[in-house]
């Protein structure tokens, strides 16, 4: 028998479904390579026997001879972003502390409808704010590749969604749910050559995931591969009537649409991705992808994107200003951690208790967003940081009228070892200067892995497309995923 | 623009986040470096732009006026309610008294 | 004309400048973002969601019914309506705001300008009116309640409230006079419940005014003003401007100067006075709401909204004076509150079913029961018309009696009397006690020889001269009658004879 684990959500629900191996079969394999992986620190909680319950109930309905869901059989990790009734949910910060959600939210509703299984909470950066995973108040999670060579330091699966990313490259899970605010998604399923794609947003509801900056959130789906990740996300996606900017469209059969021809296909390569301090080996494997696309029987077509360089520094007032203002609902009062100093007044203990609470990247955040806001300075920042994003976005409208889908890379660099960058929050940014733009024009994007640089390490490919178009991309992710036959592990050493 | 260590202190003060001395004056180079970065966008030309208000074109669904159509966006779930509370008593949230 | 109002000070007269802020709970179901209840008066968080209470990732959805109440109050003020407007977050921490943020309409609120015409003395037909600008309206959120006497050293933290939609109407500082804001508090609230878009419930805090007061001598510019919060009756708002004014004029007198603050007002001692834990409140880094979408009504919407509002006071007024030939008088009190207008046009809408005479024919003959015979004894019974113990349809069957001659006016109000005591029907009452008019010449000629022949005298006074004596024997008659004769026939009768 095949090890279970190596498979992926196609693989796990089509064994289920014809009765190769059970759901139960399936939990049980994965919860033990969790409990075996706690050197990864990729879990704030593990629920094996929730895992374990799931699958049962599938089993059950199988043998019921009632219809099975979409994921029926597959157990997932939960980024716990996440909010799921009866189970801690924490954001990876100390200021929720203990919070055990009354309520689940829509995304991960969905996926237990369609028979998706929990296998524990994901650690992230706090508030998912991070891009190396180094802001949990819950530890740093270690990505399980090393550079090839001996050295083992511990390196980075990238962030915020870096114990997601983690634990489906170490084969933890088949696959797990990640959120994009700014390259949340894509940029550590780079680093650690998975598949991961961020869709349009509106497309998942945000009800119930713990909000960062509400108008560049968005949920999708971290996995092995790109028929993976269309599975999963239509399972997670679809109109949610809680959430007022949530797409009411119906959600297309992505996975039964997969088709890697792309002939009379047209490929956007942006000039302005061309960027002093991207990696060589980064350059070159964009070029292979472009290569790999013609292949494919796409035309290429040479684009601009004229503000891409004032996409992160926009990124970086406006996802601050709108989590100033989200996180001000830790305070102390209604759950989480409470900081009630002897004397203190009802002001002096919101103060404590958000000062103990939040890390010190949610705290400088949500100076800088507080900062960015205060009077005499809305206009200056604020509103000119809103003007540069529209302008972001017609450059993308105006590039898609020349081509279906964009090409770049997904990061500059590819991982780097822990403690690198931590010390300096501005190079920690600049990591997701490829990612952002996407972000700030709710556009679906997604990486690829397209294989290892000089130094062993898995590198990522990044396709953007046109508003609702997730096929474009999927199909795009397809192209590349067949030429370049990533098949390439990190070695067991946890 | 730039801020100094009293701009810092009033910022914290605002966010309701305690800071010391210390503290204050290790955040001025570092949100100084970030504002002096985010600052570039001072060259963009936006003169006849719109800021953005919606990322997709889509319109705002509003909802019908039905009392709790959604339990899970209605009340009477006092329960539910204060199961999270640091400090909760005869059905209420308490809090360090405020004096008005 | 009303005389100016001015406040006078040991060193000359200072003028009085008003704005208020009047927060008007918006009459629906469900919260502004959440379906929990708006109900007043329920257990202690029990109409609370888990969107309410601020739970993480909670997000909000308006209510549609809200915007429309927004709107057609807009549409009654004659303001312009904005087919966009979008909620702003306005950015303060407090144990009554669970978000950390209200969501309110800075930047763009759904109704722009508009005004109101206020009567100074509503006592006086011919009283001079003023038109009071109004700035704007917008949609917020209302905050939770705290409580602070419950325990030694908590405060408790109710969230009933929280969430629940309120209208904030800014007026211009057009008001000059205490009389001023009262009369546009009164006009306003009377106009809100046309609409049916607040109940304007001062006591339950469904409507209540932030005074926004500054002084000046005559001819000088504006000066510094305060604002009073939260002020939740037309009369301590009219103390509040008396006093906040006499305050400055004091402090300015003394050579301090007046500062921009948040006040509160204790009617106990009747005094404002500065409110600190409002103090530092000031910078509230108001943004577009990421969570809401702007808020974009299409030309259909804005029909719907203009088409269900029902005609407003002062058109009322006119047309009770113009079509039904009220004075003045009667037809501003009866359109003032909509209670009592909506009372009296189902009553005389009642009346003419009843007695198939035109509404213009009975019109009077209702507007002076109701004012008079309805409200007098509403007052002896301390009730309001809402709890009147007879209703329109009563009213009516009662003043039918009259129109056609069954009972007489003077009978009607004793019948009146046992209607209120035994919530009885006027028909049923004069069935039983027999108190039908008689209108039988027979029996009445009858009666009336009766009288005169025990009278001989008076017949030859009334007949040398003394007409005067009428009245002695129609009521003799009528006392003979037990009062049920109809005097009109009495009258004619009596005076065929004596005439003879």
């Amino acid at each position: 028998m095949t090890d279970i684990t190596e498979l992926g959500i196609a693989a796990i629900r089509d064994g289920v479904a014809s009765g190769e191996f059970t759901a139960v079969e399936v939990a049980e394999a994965f919860n033990s390579n969790v409990a075996a992986a706690s050197a990864l620190n990729a879990f704030i909680v593990e629920t094996p026997e929730i895992a374990l319950s799931m699958a049962k109930s599938v089993d059950d309905d199988r043998a019921a001879g009632k219809d099975l869901g979409k994921m029926a059989g597959v157990p997932i990790g939960m980024k716990d972003l996440f909010c799921t009734e009866g189970t801690q949910t924490t954001a990876a910060s100390n200021i929720l502390g203990g919070f055990v959600p009354q309520y689940e939210s829509t995304v991960s509703a969905n996926l237990w409808k369609a028979g998706a299984g929990m296998l524990g909470k994901l650690n992230l950066d706090q508030f998912a704010m991070g891009s190396s995973n180094e802001t949990s108040a819950f530890g740093n999670v270690i990505s399980p590749w090393r550079i090839s060579g001996g050295n083992n330091a511990p390196l980075a699966p990238g962030g915020s969604s870096g114990g997601s990313s983690t634990a489906v490259s170490a084969r933890l899970c088949p696959a797990a749910t990640g959120t994009d605010t700014g390259g949340s998604i894509r940029q550590p399923a780079a680093f650690t050559g998975i598949t991961g794609i961020k869709p349009t947003y509106g497309r998942c509801s945000r009800w119930g995931v713990v909000a960062f900056a509400s108008s560049l959130d968005q949920a999708g789906p971290m996995a092995h591969d790109v028929r993976d990740c269309a599975i999963m996300l239509e399972s997670m996606a679809g109109f949610d009537p809680k959430d007022s900017t949530s797409l009411d469209l119906p959600v297309p059969d992505w996975e039964a649409a997969l088709n890697s021809d792309l002939k009379g296909k047209k490929v956007g390569v942006p000039r302005e991705y061309r960027m002093d301090g991207t990696d060589q080996d980064i350059l070159d494997s964009w070029d292979q992808g472009i290569a790999w696309l013609k292949d494919a029987g796409a035309d290429i077509v040479d684009i601009s994107l004229p503000h891409t360089k004032y996409a992160l520094p926009a990124y970086y007032i406006i996802a601050p200003a709108e989590a100033s203002s989200n996180l001000s609902r830790y305070d102390g009062v209604r759950y989480g951690m409470r900081e009630l100093p002897e004397g203190a007044n009802l002001q002096d203990m919101y103060a404590a208790t958000r000062s103990e609470g939040f890390g010190p990247e949610v705290k400088r955040r949500i100076m800088i967003g507080t900062y960015v806001l205060s009077a005499g300075f809305y206009d200056a920042y604020y509103t000119q940081a809103q003007k540069v994003r529209t302008l972001i976005s017609q450059d993308f409208k105006a590039a898609f009228q020349q081509c279906d889908v964009i090409l770049a890379p997904t990061t500059p660099t590819a991982s780097f070892p822990l403690g690198d960058k931590d010390k300096d929050p501005l190079s920690m940014y600049l990591n997701d200067v490829f990612a952002v733009p996407a972000s700030m024009a709710g556009l679906p994007a997604m990486s690829v892995p397209c294989g290892l640089n000089k130094d062993g390490l898995p590198l990522g490919l990044q396709i953007i497309g046109n508003m609702f178009d997730e096929q474009g991309v999927l199909n795009a992710g397809l192209a590349i995923e067949e030429r370049a036959g990533f098949t390439a592990r990190p070695n067991k050493w946890w | 623009m730039s801020v100094d260590k009293e701009t810092v202190t009033k910022i914290a003060s605002l966010a309701r986040i305690a800071i010391n001395d210390d503290e204050a004056e290790a955040l001025v180079p570092e949100l100084n470096n970030i504002l002096g970065w985010v600052e570039q966008l001072g060259e963009v030309d936006c003169s006849g732009v719109e800021p953005m208000t919606a990322v997709i074109p889509n319109e705002l669904r509003m909802r019908d006026d039905i009392i709790n159509a959604d339990p899970l966006t209605g009340g009477g779930v006092r329960d539910k309610i204060l199961a999270n509370a640091p400090d909760a008593e005869a059905g209420f949230f308490a809090v360090p008294k405020v004096i008005e | 004309m009303t005389q100016k109002y001015t406040v006078q000070g040991a060193t000359g007269e200072f003028e009085v400048v008003i704005g208020l802020e009047v927060h008007a709970q918006i009459s629906t179901q469900s919260k502004l973002f959440s379906g929990s209840s708006t109900e007043f008066g329920a257990e202690p968080n029990s109409q609370v969601s888990l969107i309410d209470a601020a739970m993480p990732g909670m997000l909000p959805v308006p209510n549609m019914e809200c915007m429309r109440q927004a709107v057609r109050t807009g549409m009654a003020l004659g303001a312009q309506i904005n087919k966009y407007s979008r909620f702003d977050r306005k950015n303060y921490f407090y144990a009554d705001l669970p978000q950390g943020y209200q969501i309110s309409q800075l930047y763009h609120p759904i109704v722009g300008e508009g005004e109101i015409e206020v009567t100074l003395d509503e006592k006086d037909p011919d009283s001079a009116t003023k038109k009071i600008g109004v700035e704007r309206i917008h949609v917020e959120q209302d905050a939770g309640k705290l409580m602070h006497d419950q325990h030694p050293t908590m405060s408790y933290v109710d969230l009933n409230r929280c969430g629940v939609a309120l209208m904030e109407i800014v007026s211009k500082p057009d008001m000059t006079s205490p009389r001023e804001a009262g009369a546009y508090v009164k006009k306003l609230r009377s106009i809100l419940r046309y609409v049916g878009s607040c109940d304007g419930n001062m006591e339950q805090g469904s409507m209540r005014a932030d005074v926004n007061v500054s002084v000046r001598r005559p001819g000088e510019e504006l000066g510094t003003r305060t604002e009073t919060k939260n002020v939740n009756s037309i009369r301590f708002l009219m103390q509040v401007v008396e006093i906040e004014a006499r305050r400055q004029v004091d402090l300015i007198e003394d050579g301090g100067e007046v500062v921009q603050e948040t006040r509160l007002f204790d009617p106990n001692r009747m005094e404002t006075r500065s409110m600190r834990s409002k103090e530092d409140a000031h910078d509230y880094r108001y943004f577009p709401d990421p969570d809401l979408l702007p808020v974009e009504l299409d030309d259909a919407f804005l029909e719907e909204c203009r088409s269900s509002l029902p005609e407003l006071p002062d058109e009322k007024r006119l047309r009770y004076e113009n079509e039904l030939g009220l004075t003045a008088y009667n037809a501003a009190v009866l359109t003032a509150e909509s209670e009592t207008s909506y009372w009296f046009e189902e009553l005389l809408a009642q009346s003419v079913e009843r007695t198939g005479k035109s509404d213009k024919d009975l019109a009077k003959q209702c507007a002076n029961w109701l004012l008079s015979e309805l409200f007098g004894a509403l007052n002896k019974l301390g009730v309001t018309l809402e709890e009147s113990p007879v209703s329109p349809s009563q009213g009516a069957e009662l003043l039918s009696l009259v129109a056609d001659g069954t009972i007489s006016g003077k009978i009607a109000k004793d019948v009146f009397e046992i209607m209120l005591e035994t919530k009885q029907g006027a028909e049923q009452i004069v069935e039983e006690k027999s108190l039908k008019q008689v209108s039988d010449t027979g029996a009445i000629e009858a009666a009336i020889n009766d009288i005169i022949a025990a009278n001989e005298d008076k017949v030859a006074q009334y007949r040398g001269g003394n007409e005067r004596l009428l009245g002695f024997f129609v009521g003799q008659t009528m006392k003979a009658m037990q009062g049920k004769a109809n005097p009109q026939i009495v009258n004619e009768i009596l005076k065929k004879i004596l005439d003879n």
